[in-house]
């Protein structure tokens, strides 16, 4: 048996809001009967990875800093996704925006390099913009696709980053860790709250969320993008140059990254190491189709997925569940959150067999 | 009459948010019948078809299907009664060869299938290599195609919504041919068009809608053109007679042994294309589409770069290098053929639409876009050129197809240009609606606009061009006078039979 999904005639405002509880309904009920038969606490599970993300100011802090690298990429890469310019190596924008700003306290590590961190932040995102650029060269000029090119471009640069820790940017005297040494004061992001670790960066993703708002609904050059990504050949009637989207589509889904990279490197961790390839680039995806795209949306759906991550983290730790586990219900959520979403934008049709 | 109407609908209705698309409609249909339905622009014909063949569903009214009441809450429960629909807008996949678009829709093995579409074809008249790509295919092809998959399925009724306003007029006629055999054959046929004089040699029964109601019902074998047009509107046609063109004035558009090779295996090379248009005066491209007409109006709109800045020129200046937006601030204007997708972005509302083209019309401030600027540009184009919606706000995509090509035209007359070019202007619009089109165009002229019209329709070109050039293989002709030529010299240079 067939079936199709047909549009319903009344696309509602009220699913925007329907839809997560829904989801996070399904979702509980489903994983209370998958933690019970794995023989957990299903309830101290479900109170560890949904309630205390919330109940503690420290883990709440938790989910902004996690929250603040998901809604800057995302809010760069939807603005290209949405002229169907797909950017799927963020990741390796990221790390190279980390690379970059990395560059000054590893060559300065006494910190005496004046306005350090507006020229760390500077670098990281001249050196994600470049990254992503490249494949909007190579889409331009040969036509290849930038989602192939981005992807593997995001490859290269976990190499060059086992590169440089492995090799010139290892910290002599860190025994052999594949780490730079710890960057000094004037390298580090000013914390936001006293006593956490949520730093200024929380504020650049707000003022890119601001950006995208105002250019995707309300600049010409928004218009021109969701132009080139609903009817390409409206666009090219009217004249909107193809390479230029996918240069501004591209560029801005880089710049976003490689601010969040360099945000990273001068925020939690303090110091350039291996575990920057956290997979916030290729999670920024999963964000920013949650978020329908749409620069406010995305801002609800970061926020969703930083408290299940950090949920998650607290469930493995306190409710002692398997990382697997936690991972299922991270998976459950999204799955039933695009299913709700779905099915209250469009009724499914089962096709009948038709007599030959 | 003994025996029950194969299709009878009562008092169906159907609304969509506060447009009353049909209200109480009753219809029947006969066996063996063609029936025409006609009416103007947004009357609700696509509506009344979408709801028998279960597309929609009428919010109230019933439906019988010979003698029996039936409930159609899909397509595929109207196919297993036996109805089968061509739509105005065709669902092929390009990608996918004939048998295997045929297929998607038809159990079967696809030997079996390609063997039922040549028989079929044979039967018909209606042939077609089953294993050609989709689209490699003409129009009137991809038609065939269209009418080949639905009789497969042995329908005792037939839908077809607008087939001709998109076939040259050969095909026309190969299409009634085959739908007269079909008729022969048993078949009813449900048929609209705005193509009054089709629908009086084809049709034996003709069903009126205005404003989404049934206003008649007349046999329209009986009736002249005239008198089915003012049913149709509702008010006597008005006789429309033309001032004559003023002596033309400054050279506007040129083009200099303008060739281009052609972009893919499908296309049309155009090889030393030679025209001049002047202020105050209308030139006309006869020709059949296919001939090459898609390609050189993308040249002409910037869409396709010429390969020499001077093969193009616009207002005295050679543009044949630069994009649509820079050939658009020298004062050119352009309505191309293809509605949905490129002259307007379906998604979008009619606001948004307008801004498309209409941006330099003080929409932006700073590239920021003024809401208040658009929406009052698009409330008056909408009433200027009689667009029939609710509203700035409707999308593009819900717009019946004769309005929202009014909409288009409209936005680029509003323009103001010194020069623009437009392509079919009267595809699917009624004839009120072609009338009001053809006088807007005039009236620019006498206004000093110069005017390229790229058209099938003979009598449109002789009703509005002082000059004619037929294109043909992508050869254009030399420039006719149109008060010394006659419609046979142009369709001998159509069919390549006079250079
Ligand atoms: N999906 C839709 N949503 C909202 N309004 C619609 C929709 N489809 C049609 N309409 C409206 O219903 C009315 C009738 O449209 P319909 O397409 O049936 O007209 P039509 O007679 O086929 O016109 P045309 O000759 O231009 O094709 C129009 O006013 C149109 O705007
Ligand atoms: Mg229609």
């Amino acid at each position: 048996m067939k079936f199709r999904l047909i549009r319903r005639d009344t696309a509602s405002r009220l699913a925007m809001f329907t839809a997560p509880v829904l989801a996070l309904v399904f979702t509980c009920v489903a994983s209370l009967v998958l933690f019970a038969a794995l023989g957990k606490d299903a309830g101290a599970a479900l109170y560890a990875l949904l309630l205390k993300p919330f109940l503690s100011w420290y883990s709440f802090s938790e989910v902004l800093l996690k929250m603040a690298p998901l809604l800057l990429i995302a809010q760069g890469l939807a603005i290209g996704f949405r002229a169907n310019v797909f950017n799927i190596g963020a990741e390796g924008q990221f790390i190279v925006g980390a690379l970059c700003a990395s560059a000054l306290p590893v060559y300065f590590p006494d910190g005496d390099f004046p306005l350090m961190l507006p020229a760390m932040i500077a670098f990281g995102a001249l050196g994600g913009t470049v990254y992503a650029l490249i494949a909007a060269a190579l889409r331009t000029r040969f036509g290849a696709s930038e989602i192939l090119v981005t992807l593997m471009m995001a490859l290269i640069a976990v190499q060059i980053l086992n590169y440089l820790l492995l090799g010139p940017w290892k910290d002599p005297r860190g025994f052999n860790f594949p780490q730079t040494v710890m960057f000094p004061d004037n390298a580090m992001l000013p914390i936001l709250f006293d006593g956490t670790r949520t730093n200024i960066s929380l504020i650049f993703s707000l003022l890119a969320s601001v950006f995208a708002y105002l250019m995707m609904q309300h600049h010409f050059r928004g218009y021109q993008l969701r132009t080139a990504g609903l009817a390409p050949r409206a666009a090219l009637y009217a004249g909107f140059s193809a390479s230029r989207m996918v240069w501004l589509g591209l560029g801005l889904g880089g710049l976003a990254a490689g601010i969040a990279g360099a945000s990273e490197v001068a925020g939690p961790l303090g110091q350039l190491q291996r575990s920057v390839t956290s997979g916030y680039g290729y999670a920024a995806i999963i964000v920013a189709y949650v978020g329908g795209l749409n620069p406010l949306g995305i801002i609800a759906s970061s926020f969703l997925i930083s408290v299940i991550y950090i949920g998650g983290d607290n469930a493995t730790v306190s409710a002692g569940l398997p990382v697997a586990a936690v991972e299922v219900f991270q998976g459950l959520l999204l799955f039933f959150y695009l299913l709700t979403f779905t099915l209250i934008r469009f009724r499914i049709e089962f096709d009948r067999k038709v007599p030959a | 009459m003994s025996q029950p109407a194969l299709l009878r609908l009562a008092k169906v209705s159907k609304r969509y948010g506060t447009v009353q698309a049909n209200k109480e409609i009753d219809l029947e249909v006969h066996t063996g019948s063609i029936h025409a339905v006609l009416g103007e622009n947004g009357a609700g014909k696509s509506t009344l078809m979408k709801l028998i063949y279960g597309v929609e569903q009428p919010d109230v009214g019933h439906i019988y299907w010979n003698g029996q009441e039936v409930h159609l809450a899909r397509p595929s429960d109207a196919q297993a009664l036996g109805i089968g629909m061509v739509f105005q807008h065709f669902s092929l996949f390009e990608t996918l060869s004939v048998v295997q678009n045929v297929s998607l829709m038809i159990p079967g093995k696809p030997a079996d299938l390609a063997q039922k579409i040549t028989d079929l074809g044979d039967q018909f008249g209606l042939s077609v290599d089953p294993h050609a790509m989709v689209h490699r295919l003409s129009v009137g092809e991809r038609q065939r195609v269209e009418i080949i998959r639905c009789l497969l399925l042995n329908p005792k009724l037939l839908i077809l919504d607008e087939p001709t306003s998109v076939l040259p007029p050969q095909s026309v006629r190969r299409l009634f041919e085959t739908l007269r055999k079909l008729q022969a054959d048993g078949m009813a046929i449900l048929f609209i068009s705005h193509k009054l004089d089709e629908i009086r040699e084809l049709c034996d029964t003709a069903s009126v809608l205005r404003g989404g109601e049934v206003t008649g019902r007349v046999d329209p074998r009986e009736h002249d053109a005239r008198s089915l047009a003012q049913l149709m509107i509702g008010r006597e046609m008005p006789n429309v007679a033309h001032a004559a063109p003023r002596p033309p004035g400054e050279e506007r558009l040129r083009l200099n042994a303008l060739s281009h090779p052609r972009a893919s295996r499908f296309g049309t090379t155009l090889e030393g294309i030679d025209l001049k248009l002047r202020s105050g005066e209308i030139v006309g491209i006869a020709g059949i589409s296919g001939n090459g007409q898609q390609e050189l109006a993308a040249l002409i709109s910037g869409e396709t770069r010429a390969q020499e800045p001077g093969m193009v020129e616009i207002m005295g200046k050679k543009v044949g290098h630069l994009g649509p937006m820079a050939r658009r601030k020298l004062g050119f204007a352009f309505v191309p053929e293809e509605r949905l997708g490129r002259g307007a972005v379906p998604e979008m509302s009619l606001a948004d639409n307008s801004l498309l083209t209409a941006h330099s019309r003080n929409m932006l401030s700073r590239g920021f876009i003024r809401r208040s600027v658009e929406r009052a540009f698009t409330r008056e184009c909408i009433e200027a050129f009689d667009v029939r919606t609710p509203g700035p706000d409707a999308e593009a995509g819900a717009m019946s197809g004769g309005n929202l090509q009014k909409f288009i035209l409209g936005r680029e007359i509003m323009l103001n240009p010194d020069v623009m070019l437009v392509s079919q202007p009267t595809w699917g619009v009624d004839i009120g609606a072609a009338t009001a089109i053809r006088k807007r165009l005039l009236d620019m002229r006498d206004q000093g606009c110069a005017i390229l019209v790229i058209s099938e329709e003979m009598d449109e070109l002789f009703e509005m061009c002082s000059k004619l050039h037929v294109l043909h293989n992508g050869h254009l002709s030399p420039a006719l006078d149109a008060a010394e030529t006659t419609p046979q010299e142009i369709g001998r240079y159509m069919i390549g039979a006079a250079t």
